[in-house]
């Protein structure tokens, strides 16, 4: 299919310049490479500039309530899991009012493909902090520094159970593309964060790799089964150190280093996935997280972190519900009623 | 001795089996032909200590003809302990020290039977029940004219089986069987029917068959060969009981029933979305139970999340309900907005109990009327009804379905605590005698050029949902052009938009029935209530000879209500609340003089008490 069946007829209007342009973009090609038709693809949103995603694409779409989108969806899929359902949201709608939902689905599994808009602040109400802002963030409700610990959103998927993570930037539109296909891909929740640039209240918050030579040198794209390399001459990789005590740490080291790993987005364990989504994600210094390994001179990864098949819970309610249907020998209102205890009452 | 109809209050600790023996005897009762209506009332604790007065259990059943209620007070008590004895006796003052029988406050009247365990009154078991003396029945202050049978209750059951093997455990567990037997005689129960009974019940458990007959044949025979000195009574069979096949039911079970009847009617897959709530959970066990019919459940992770995986399925296409109880519709209140203004086809269940906040979770209540027609932002008009009866919880479950499937609109189903437990005769329908259900569908014309604004000739928008080719459209939270279906700040189109919503809701009235008015119509004098207290209402009404205006369609109101009820010079609008229903009608009917009967006390009614109260001088008015 074509990325312009997916255009709707709606004249988009995010702020000139906002990264949620490449996104939309970027889903209306990934869509067409999927290649779900029109009238079986669903996009449901929530509240915020992200929300407003499902106006732009010329599907089945829901632009709901705040925080709720994530409820829906589950509602959407697990009653019609034939459908290829897309969930649309923001760092607030995800994790702040929508952050119960959003674990849920997670911990269900249910087969949805949720695109995470993370701009670090609330566009739509005009510049108050979110939870991913950094702490001392100064924004018009933090005019003094924010004193609260964000969340990274990759810690909260593998504290969920979560089996899909990706990452990806608003000007990377390959690599935004082949994680929204891999995340169709997926059987089960996929998370696909998307570092979006906000121009007007929170303008170069992801600009250490928003510039093509800098996201070389501070950025890796990993890639299932092939080695983590990276760099503007790709001439570092990265690997496991075990000489610092317990914990291993990751470490930058020559492209050639034999020690340098390849990735697999397919473990089980989410140990190693962890460790890479962590890298370069700006944990305040106060952290008393020490698990946590951060150091400036890791990259941000992006591409496919973590790629799991597990049961989903769609497929499952349903198995289970055909499974009871086919032994059962009450199929009917009136063969149920039959079960009942009952008497005739004749005058 | 015949009677009319009598109430019976079984009662004992929470281990003792009570549930199980009332709904035993209320079920053979009508087996027999009797009308009944019964209400359980558990202690609100899971496990509390056996043989205080925090873990009695009760359930009271009223049978005979005639039967509105499961009664107010009882004629036959049957306790198993000394806690049990004492609740009954004390009713709602049984924990104040010194307390004694009040025909205000008893669960029995003066002129009740009481059998009691006479093993159960032993200074340990007064000590643990909290009496101060060793005579409970004159430390209780009962009146020398109720009748009391004492049984050795738990040493005759010991008897009965010495001989079966059983351990002591087992065998104490078998008491309660031996009061059934006892009942079963005092009500001159053909004791082979009883015993059908239990062989039927027990089949799956064929072991605990001999033990349970021989232990109730003893208590039946205990009766009728010591001869107590007591008459037996025989209750009428009713009459009026349309013919028919008929079963017990409760109403959280006949709720559930009824959106399975509507799903498979309508050719849709029944979708709930819920949370664990009291009293609204049972709907959720019946429909989890239901996947032989197809039934998703999705047991979500908060309320919110229950009403927005139904709104998510309702979109998608299938019949969606949520179920919960007050504190939980506050929390839906966002999403049901949610759902006027995509106007999606929703069924939300409030199985209303005490409030406000967690306040009274095990009670009963009508203090939702107004959150229910009101409780959210914006003009938000929605659908409400009401089921008045534990049976008719089908009927008004089944109507939400049809009313949110052909208006696109949510309809908010109230029920409550004493609808959701008690139960009632339900004449078991066929599928085929329920009303047909025309779920609003889009016409092919449409195909191409659809978008989610547009209606029928009755103001309905068309559904299409997702798996529909050439119907791909937005539905949205926000404000839509009236056209086009697309997001609109316009002013003009926001009016217009407002007055759509609000006459899709008021056409329903076309398809709602007239209100009847019960009772003697002839009367001056109106009693006016909605939902649960139907019964009651119903039982006044009769005592006073007055007519009786009685409401399940609350929004919006039966197109005759303002005739029928400028025709009479009294009215009182009796409710389970402060005053909010008759605040509506109010709002509705200017210059309408309303008399106001209210109970705030999470009980259901007294017919005493109201018939009382409605013969005395004209009542608070506006």
């Amino acid at each position: 299919m074509e990325a312009s069946q997916f255009k709707s007829n709606q004249y988009v209007k995010f702020c000139p310049g906002c990264g949620d342009h490449a996104i939309c973009m970027a889903l209306q090609k990934a869509m067409a490479e999927v290649g779900i038709p029109t009238h079986q693809t669903v996009v449901i949103s929530g509240i915020g500039c992200s929300s407003r995603m499902p106006h732009y694409l010329n599907t089945y779409g829901f632009n709901t309530i705040h925080g709720r989108g994530a409820a829906i969806a589950t509602g959407v899929k697990t009653s019609h899991p034939e459908l290829s359902v897309w969930q649309m949201t923001g760092d607030g709608d995800c994790l702040a009012i929508g952050g119960n939902h959003f674990i849920h689905e997670l911990r269900r599994n249910v087969d949805l493909n949720i695109c995470l808009f993370n701009n670090r602040i609330y566009g739509l109400t005009k510049g108050q902090y979110s939870p991913t802002s950094p702490k001392g963030f100064v924004s018009k409700s933090s005019p003094f520094g924010t004193v609260e610990r964000p969340f990274i959103p990759a810690e909260l998927v593998f504290g969920a159970r979560g089996t899909f993570f990706a990452r990806t930037l608003d000007v990377d539109m390959p690599t935004t593309v082949d994680c929204m296909v891999q995340g169709h891909q997926h059987k089960g929740a996929s998370v696909i964060e998307c570092l979006v640039n906000c121009v007007i209240f929170n303008n170069g918050t992801h600009n250490w790799i928003a510039d093509r030579e800098m996201r070389a040198e501070h950025s890796i794209v990993l890639r299932h089964g092939e080695k983590m390399i990276f760099g503007k001459e790709k001439d570092k990789g990265l690997a496991l150190d075990y000489s610092q005590g317990l914990i291993p740490q990751l470490i930058v080291v020559p492209a050639n280093d034999p020690r340098v790993l390849t990735h697999d987005a397919t473990m089980q364990d989410p140990t190693l996935h962890r460790m890479l989504a962590l890298m370069g994600q700006d944990i305040p210094a106060s952290s008393p997280n020490s698990l946590i390994t951060s150091s400036p001179q890791l990259p941000i990864a992006l591409g496919v972190i973590r790629n799991v098949a597990e049961e989903t819970y769609d497929i499952a309610v349903n198995q289970q519900i055909n499974e009871v249907r086919e032994k059962s020998k009450v199929k009917t209102f009136d063969q149920l009623t039959q079960t009942l205890e009952q008497w005739e009452v004749n005058h | 001795m015949q009677k009319q109809h009598v109430v019976v209050r079984f009662c004992g600790d929470s281990g003792d089996g009570m549930q199980l023996t009332g709904t035993m005897f209320a079920s053979l009762s009508a087996i027999l032909g009797n009308e009944i209506s019964t209400l359980p009332d558990f202690p609100a604790e899971i496990r509390a200590p056996q043989g205080t007065l925090g873990g009695v259990s009760g359930f009271q059943v009223q049978l005979g003809t005639g039967v509105y209620t499961p009664g107010d007070q009882a004629d036959v008590i049957v306790a198993m302990n000394a806690a049990a004895l004492k609740v009954c006796t004390l009713g709602s003052d049984f924990n104040k020290v010194g307390a004694q029988w009040k025909t205000e406050s008893s669960m029995f009247h003066r002129d009740a039977v009481i059998i009691v365990d006479t093993n159960a009154l032993t200074p340990k078991d007064l000590e643990k029940a909290l009496y101060q003396t060793d005579n409970p029945f004159t430390e209780l202050g009962i009146p020398e004219s109720v009748q009391i049978i004492p049984v050795a209750l738990t040493e005759l059951t010991k008897e009965a089986l010495k001989d079966m093997g059983l351990d002591n455990k087992s065998i104490l567990k078998s008491r309660n069987m031996f009061a059934l037997g006892l009942v079963c005689w005092l009500f001159n129960r053909p004791v082979d029917k009883a015993v059908a009974f239990l062989e039927s019940k027990f089949q799956k458990k064929p072991q605990l068959i001999a033990p349970n007959v021989k232990v109730l044949t003893d208590g039946f025979n205990y009766g009728q060969n010591l001869a107590l000195n007591i008459q037996t009574m025989n209750v009428d069979t009713s009459h009026d009981l349309p013919q028919g096949t008929y079963t017990s039911i409760a109403g959280n079970k006949a709720t559930a029933w009824g959106l399975i009847a509507a799903a498979e009617k309508c050719g849709k897959r029944l979708f709930l979305g819920s949370y664990p709530i009291t009293p609204a959970t049972d709907i959720m066990h019946e429909l989890a139970a239901r996947k032989d019919m197809g039934v998703m459940v999705v047991q979500a992770e908060d309320e919110i999340a229950g009403v927005c995986t139904a709104i998510g399925a309702a979109f998608a296409g299938d019949l969606a309900a949520t179920s919960t109880s007050g504190p939980g519709l506050s929390l839906k209140s966002e999403a049901i907005g949610l759902a006027v203004i995509a106007e999606l086809p929703l069924v939300v269940i409030d199985v209303q109990r005490g409030g406000p906040s967690t306040g009274l979770p095990t009670k009963t209540e009508q203090t939702d009327l107004l959150q229910a027609i009101y409780g959210r932002n914006g003009e938000s008009p929605a659908v409400v009804i009401a089921a008045s009866s534990s049976a008719n919880c089908f009927d008004y479950a089944y109507q939400a379905c049809k009313i949110a499937l052909e208006n696109m609109t949510p309809v908010i189903l109230l029920t409550d605590t004493y609808l959701a437990n008690g139960t009632g005769l339900w004449r078991i329908p066929k599928l085929s005698e329920l009303p047909d259900i025309h779920s609003q569908s889009v016409p092919k014309e449409l195909k191409g050029n659809y978008n989610p604004a547009l209606r029928d000739e009755r103001g309905v928008r068309y559904w299409a949902y997702p798996g529909m080719e050439g119907y791909e459209h937005r539905n949205i939270g926000l404000e839509r052009d009236a056209e086009k279906g697309t997001i609109s700040t316009n002013p003009e189109n926001h009016q217009r938009m407002v007055l759509a919503r609000q006459a899709k809701i008021q056409q329903v009235a076309n398809q709602i029935p007239l209100l009847q008015v019960q009772g003697n119509p002839q009367s001056d004098t109106l009693l006016i209530g909605w939902g649960s207290t139907e019964g009651h209402l119903l039982a006044a009404a009769e005592q006073l000879d007055c007519a009786l205006a009685h409401f399940n369609y609350i929004h919006p109101l039966p197109k005759n209500t303002e005739e029928v009820l400028r025709q009479y010079q009294r009215i009182v609008v009796c409710e389970l609340n402060s005053g909010q229903f008759a605040a509506y009608l109010r709002s509705k009917m200017k210059g309408l003089q309303l008399e106001q009967y209210n109970e705030m006390t999470a009980q259901p009614f007294s017919v005493d008490r109201i018939v009382k109260i409605i013969n005395q001088a004209s009542l608070q008015s506006n």
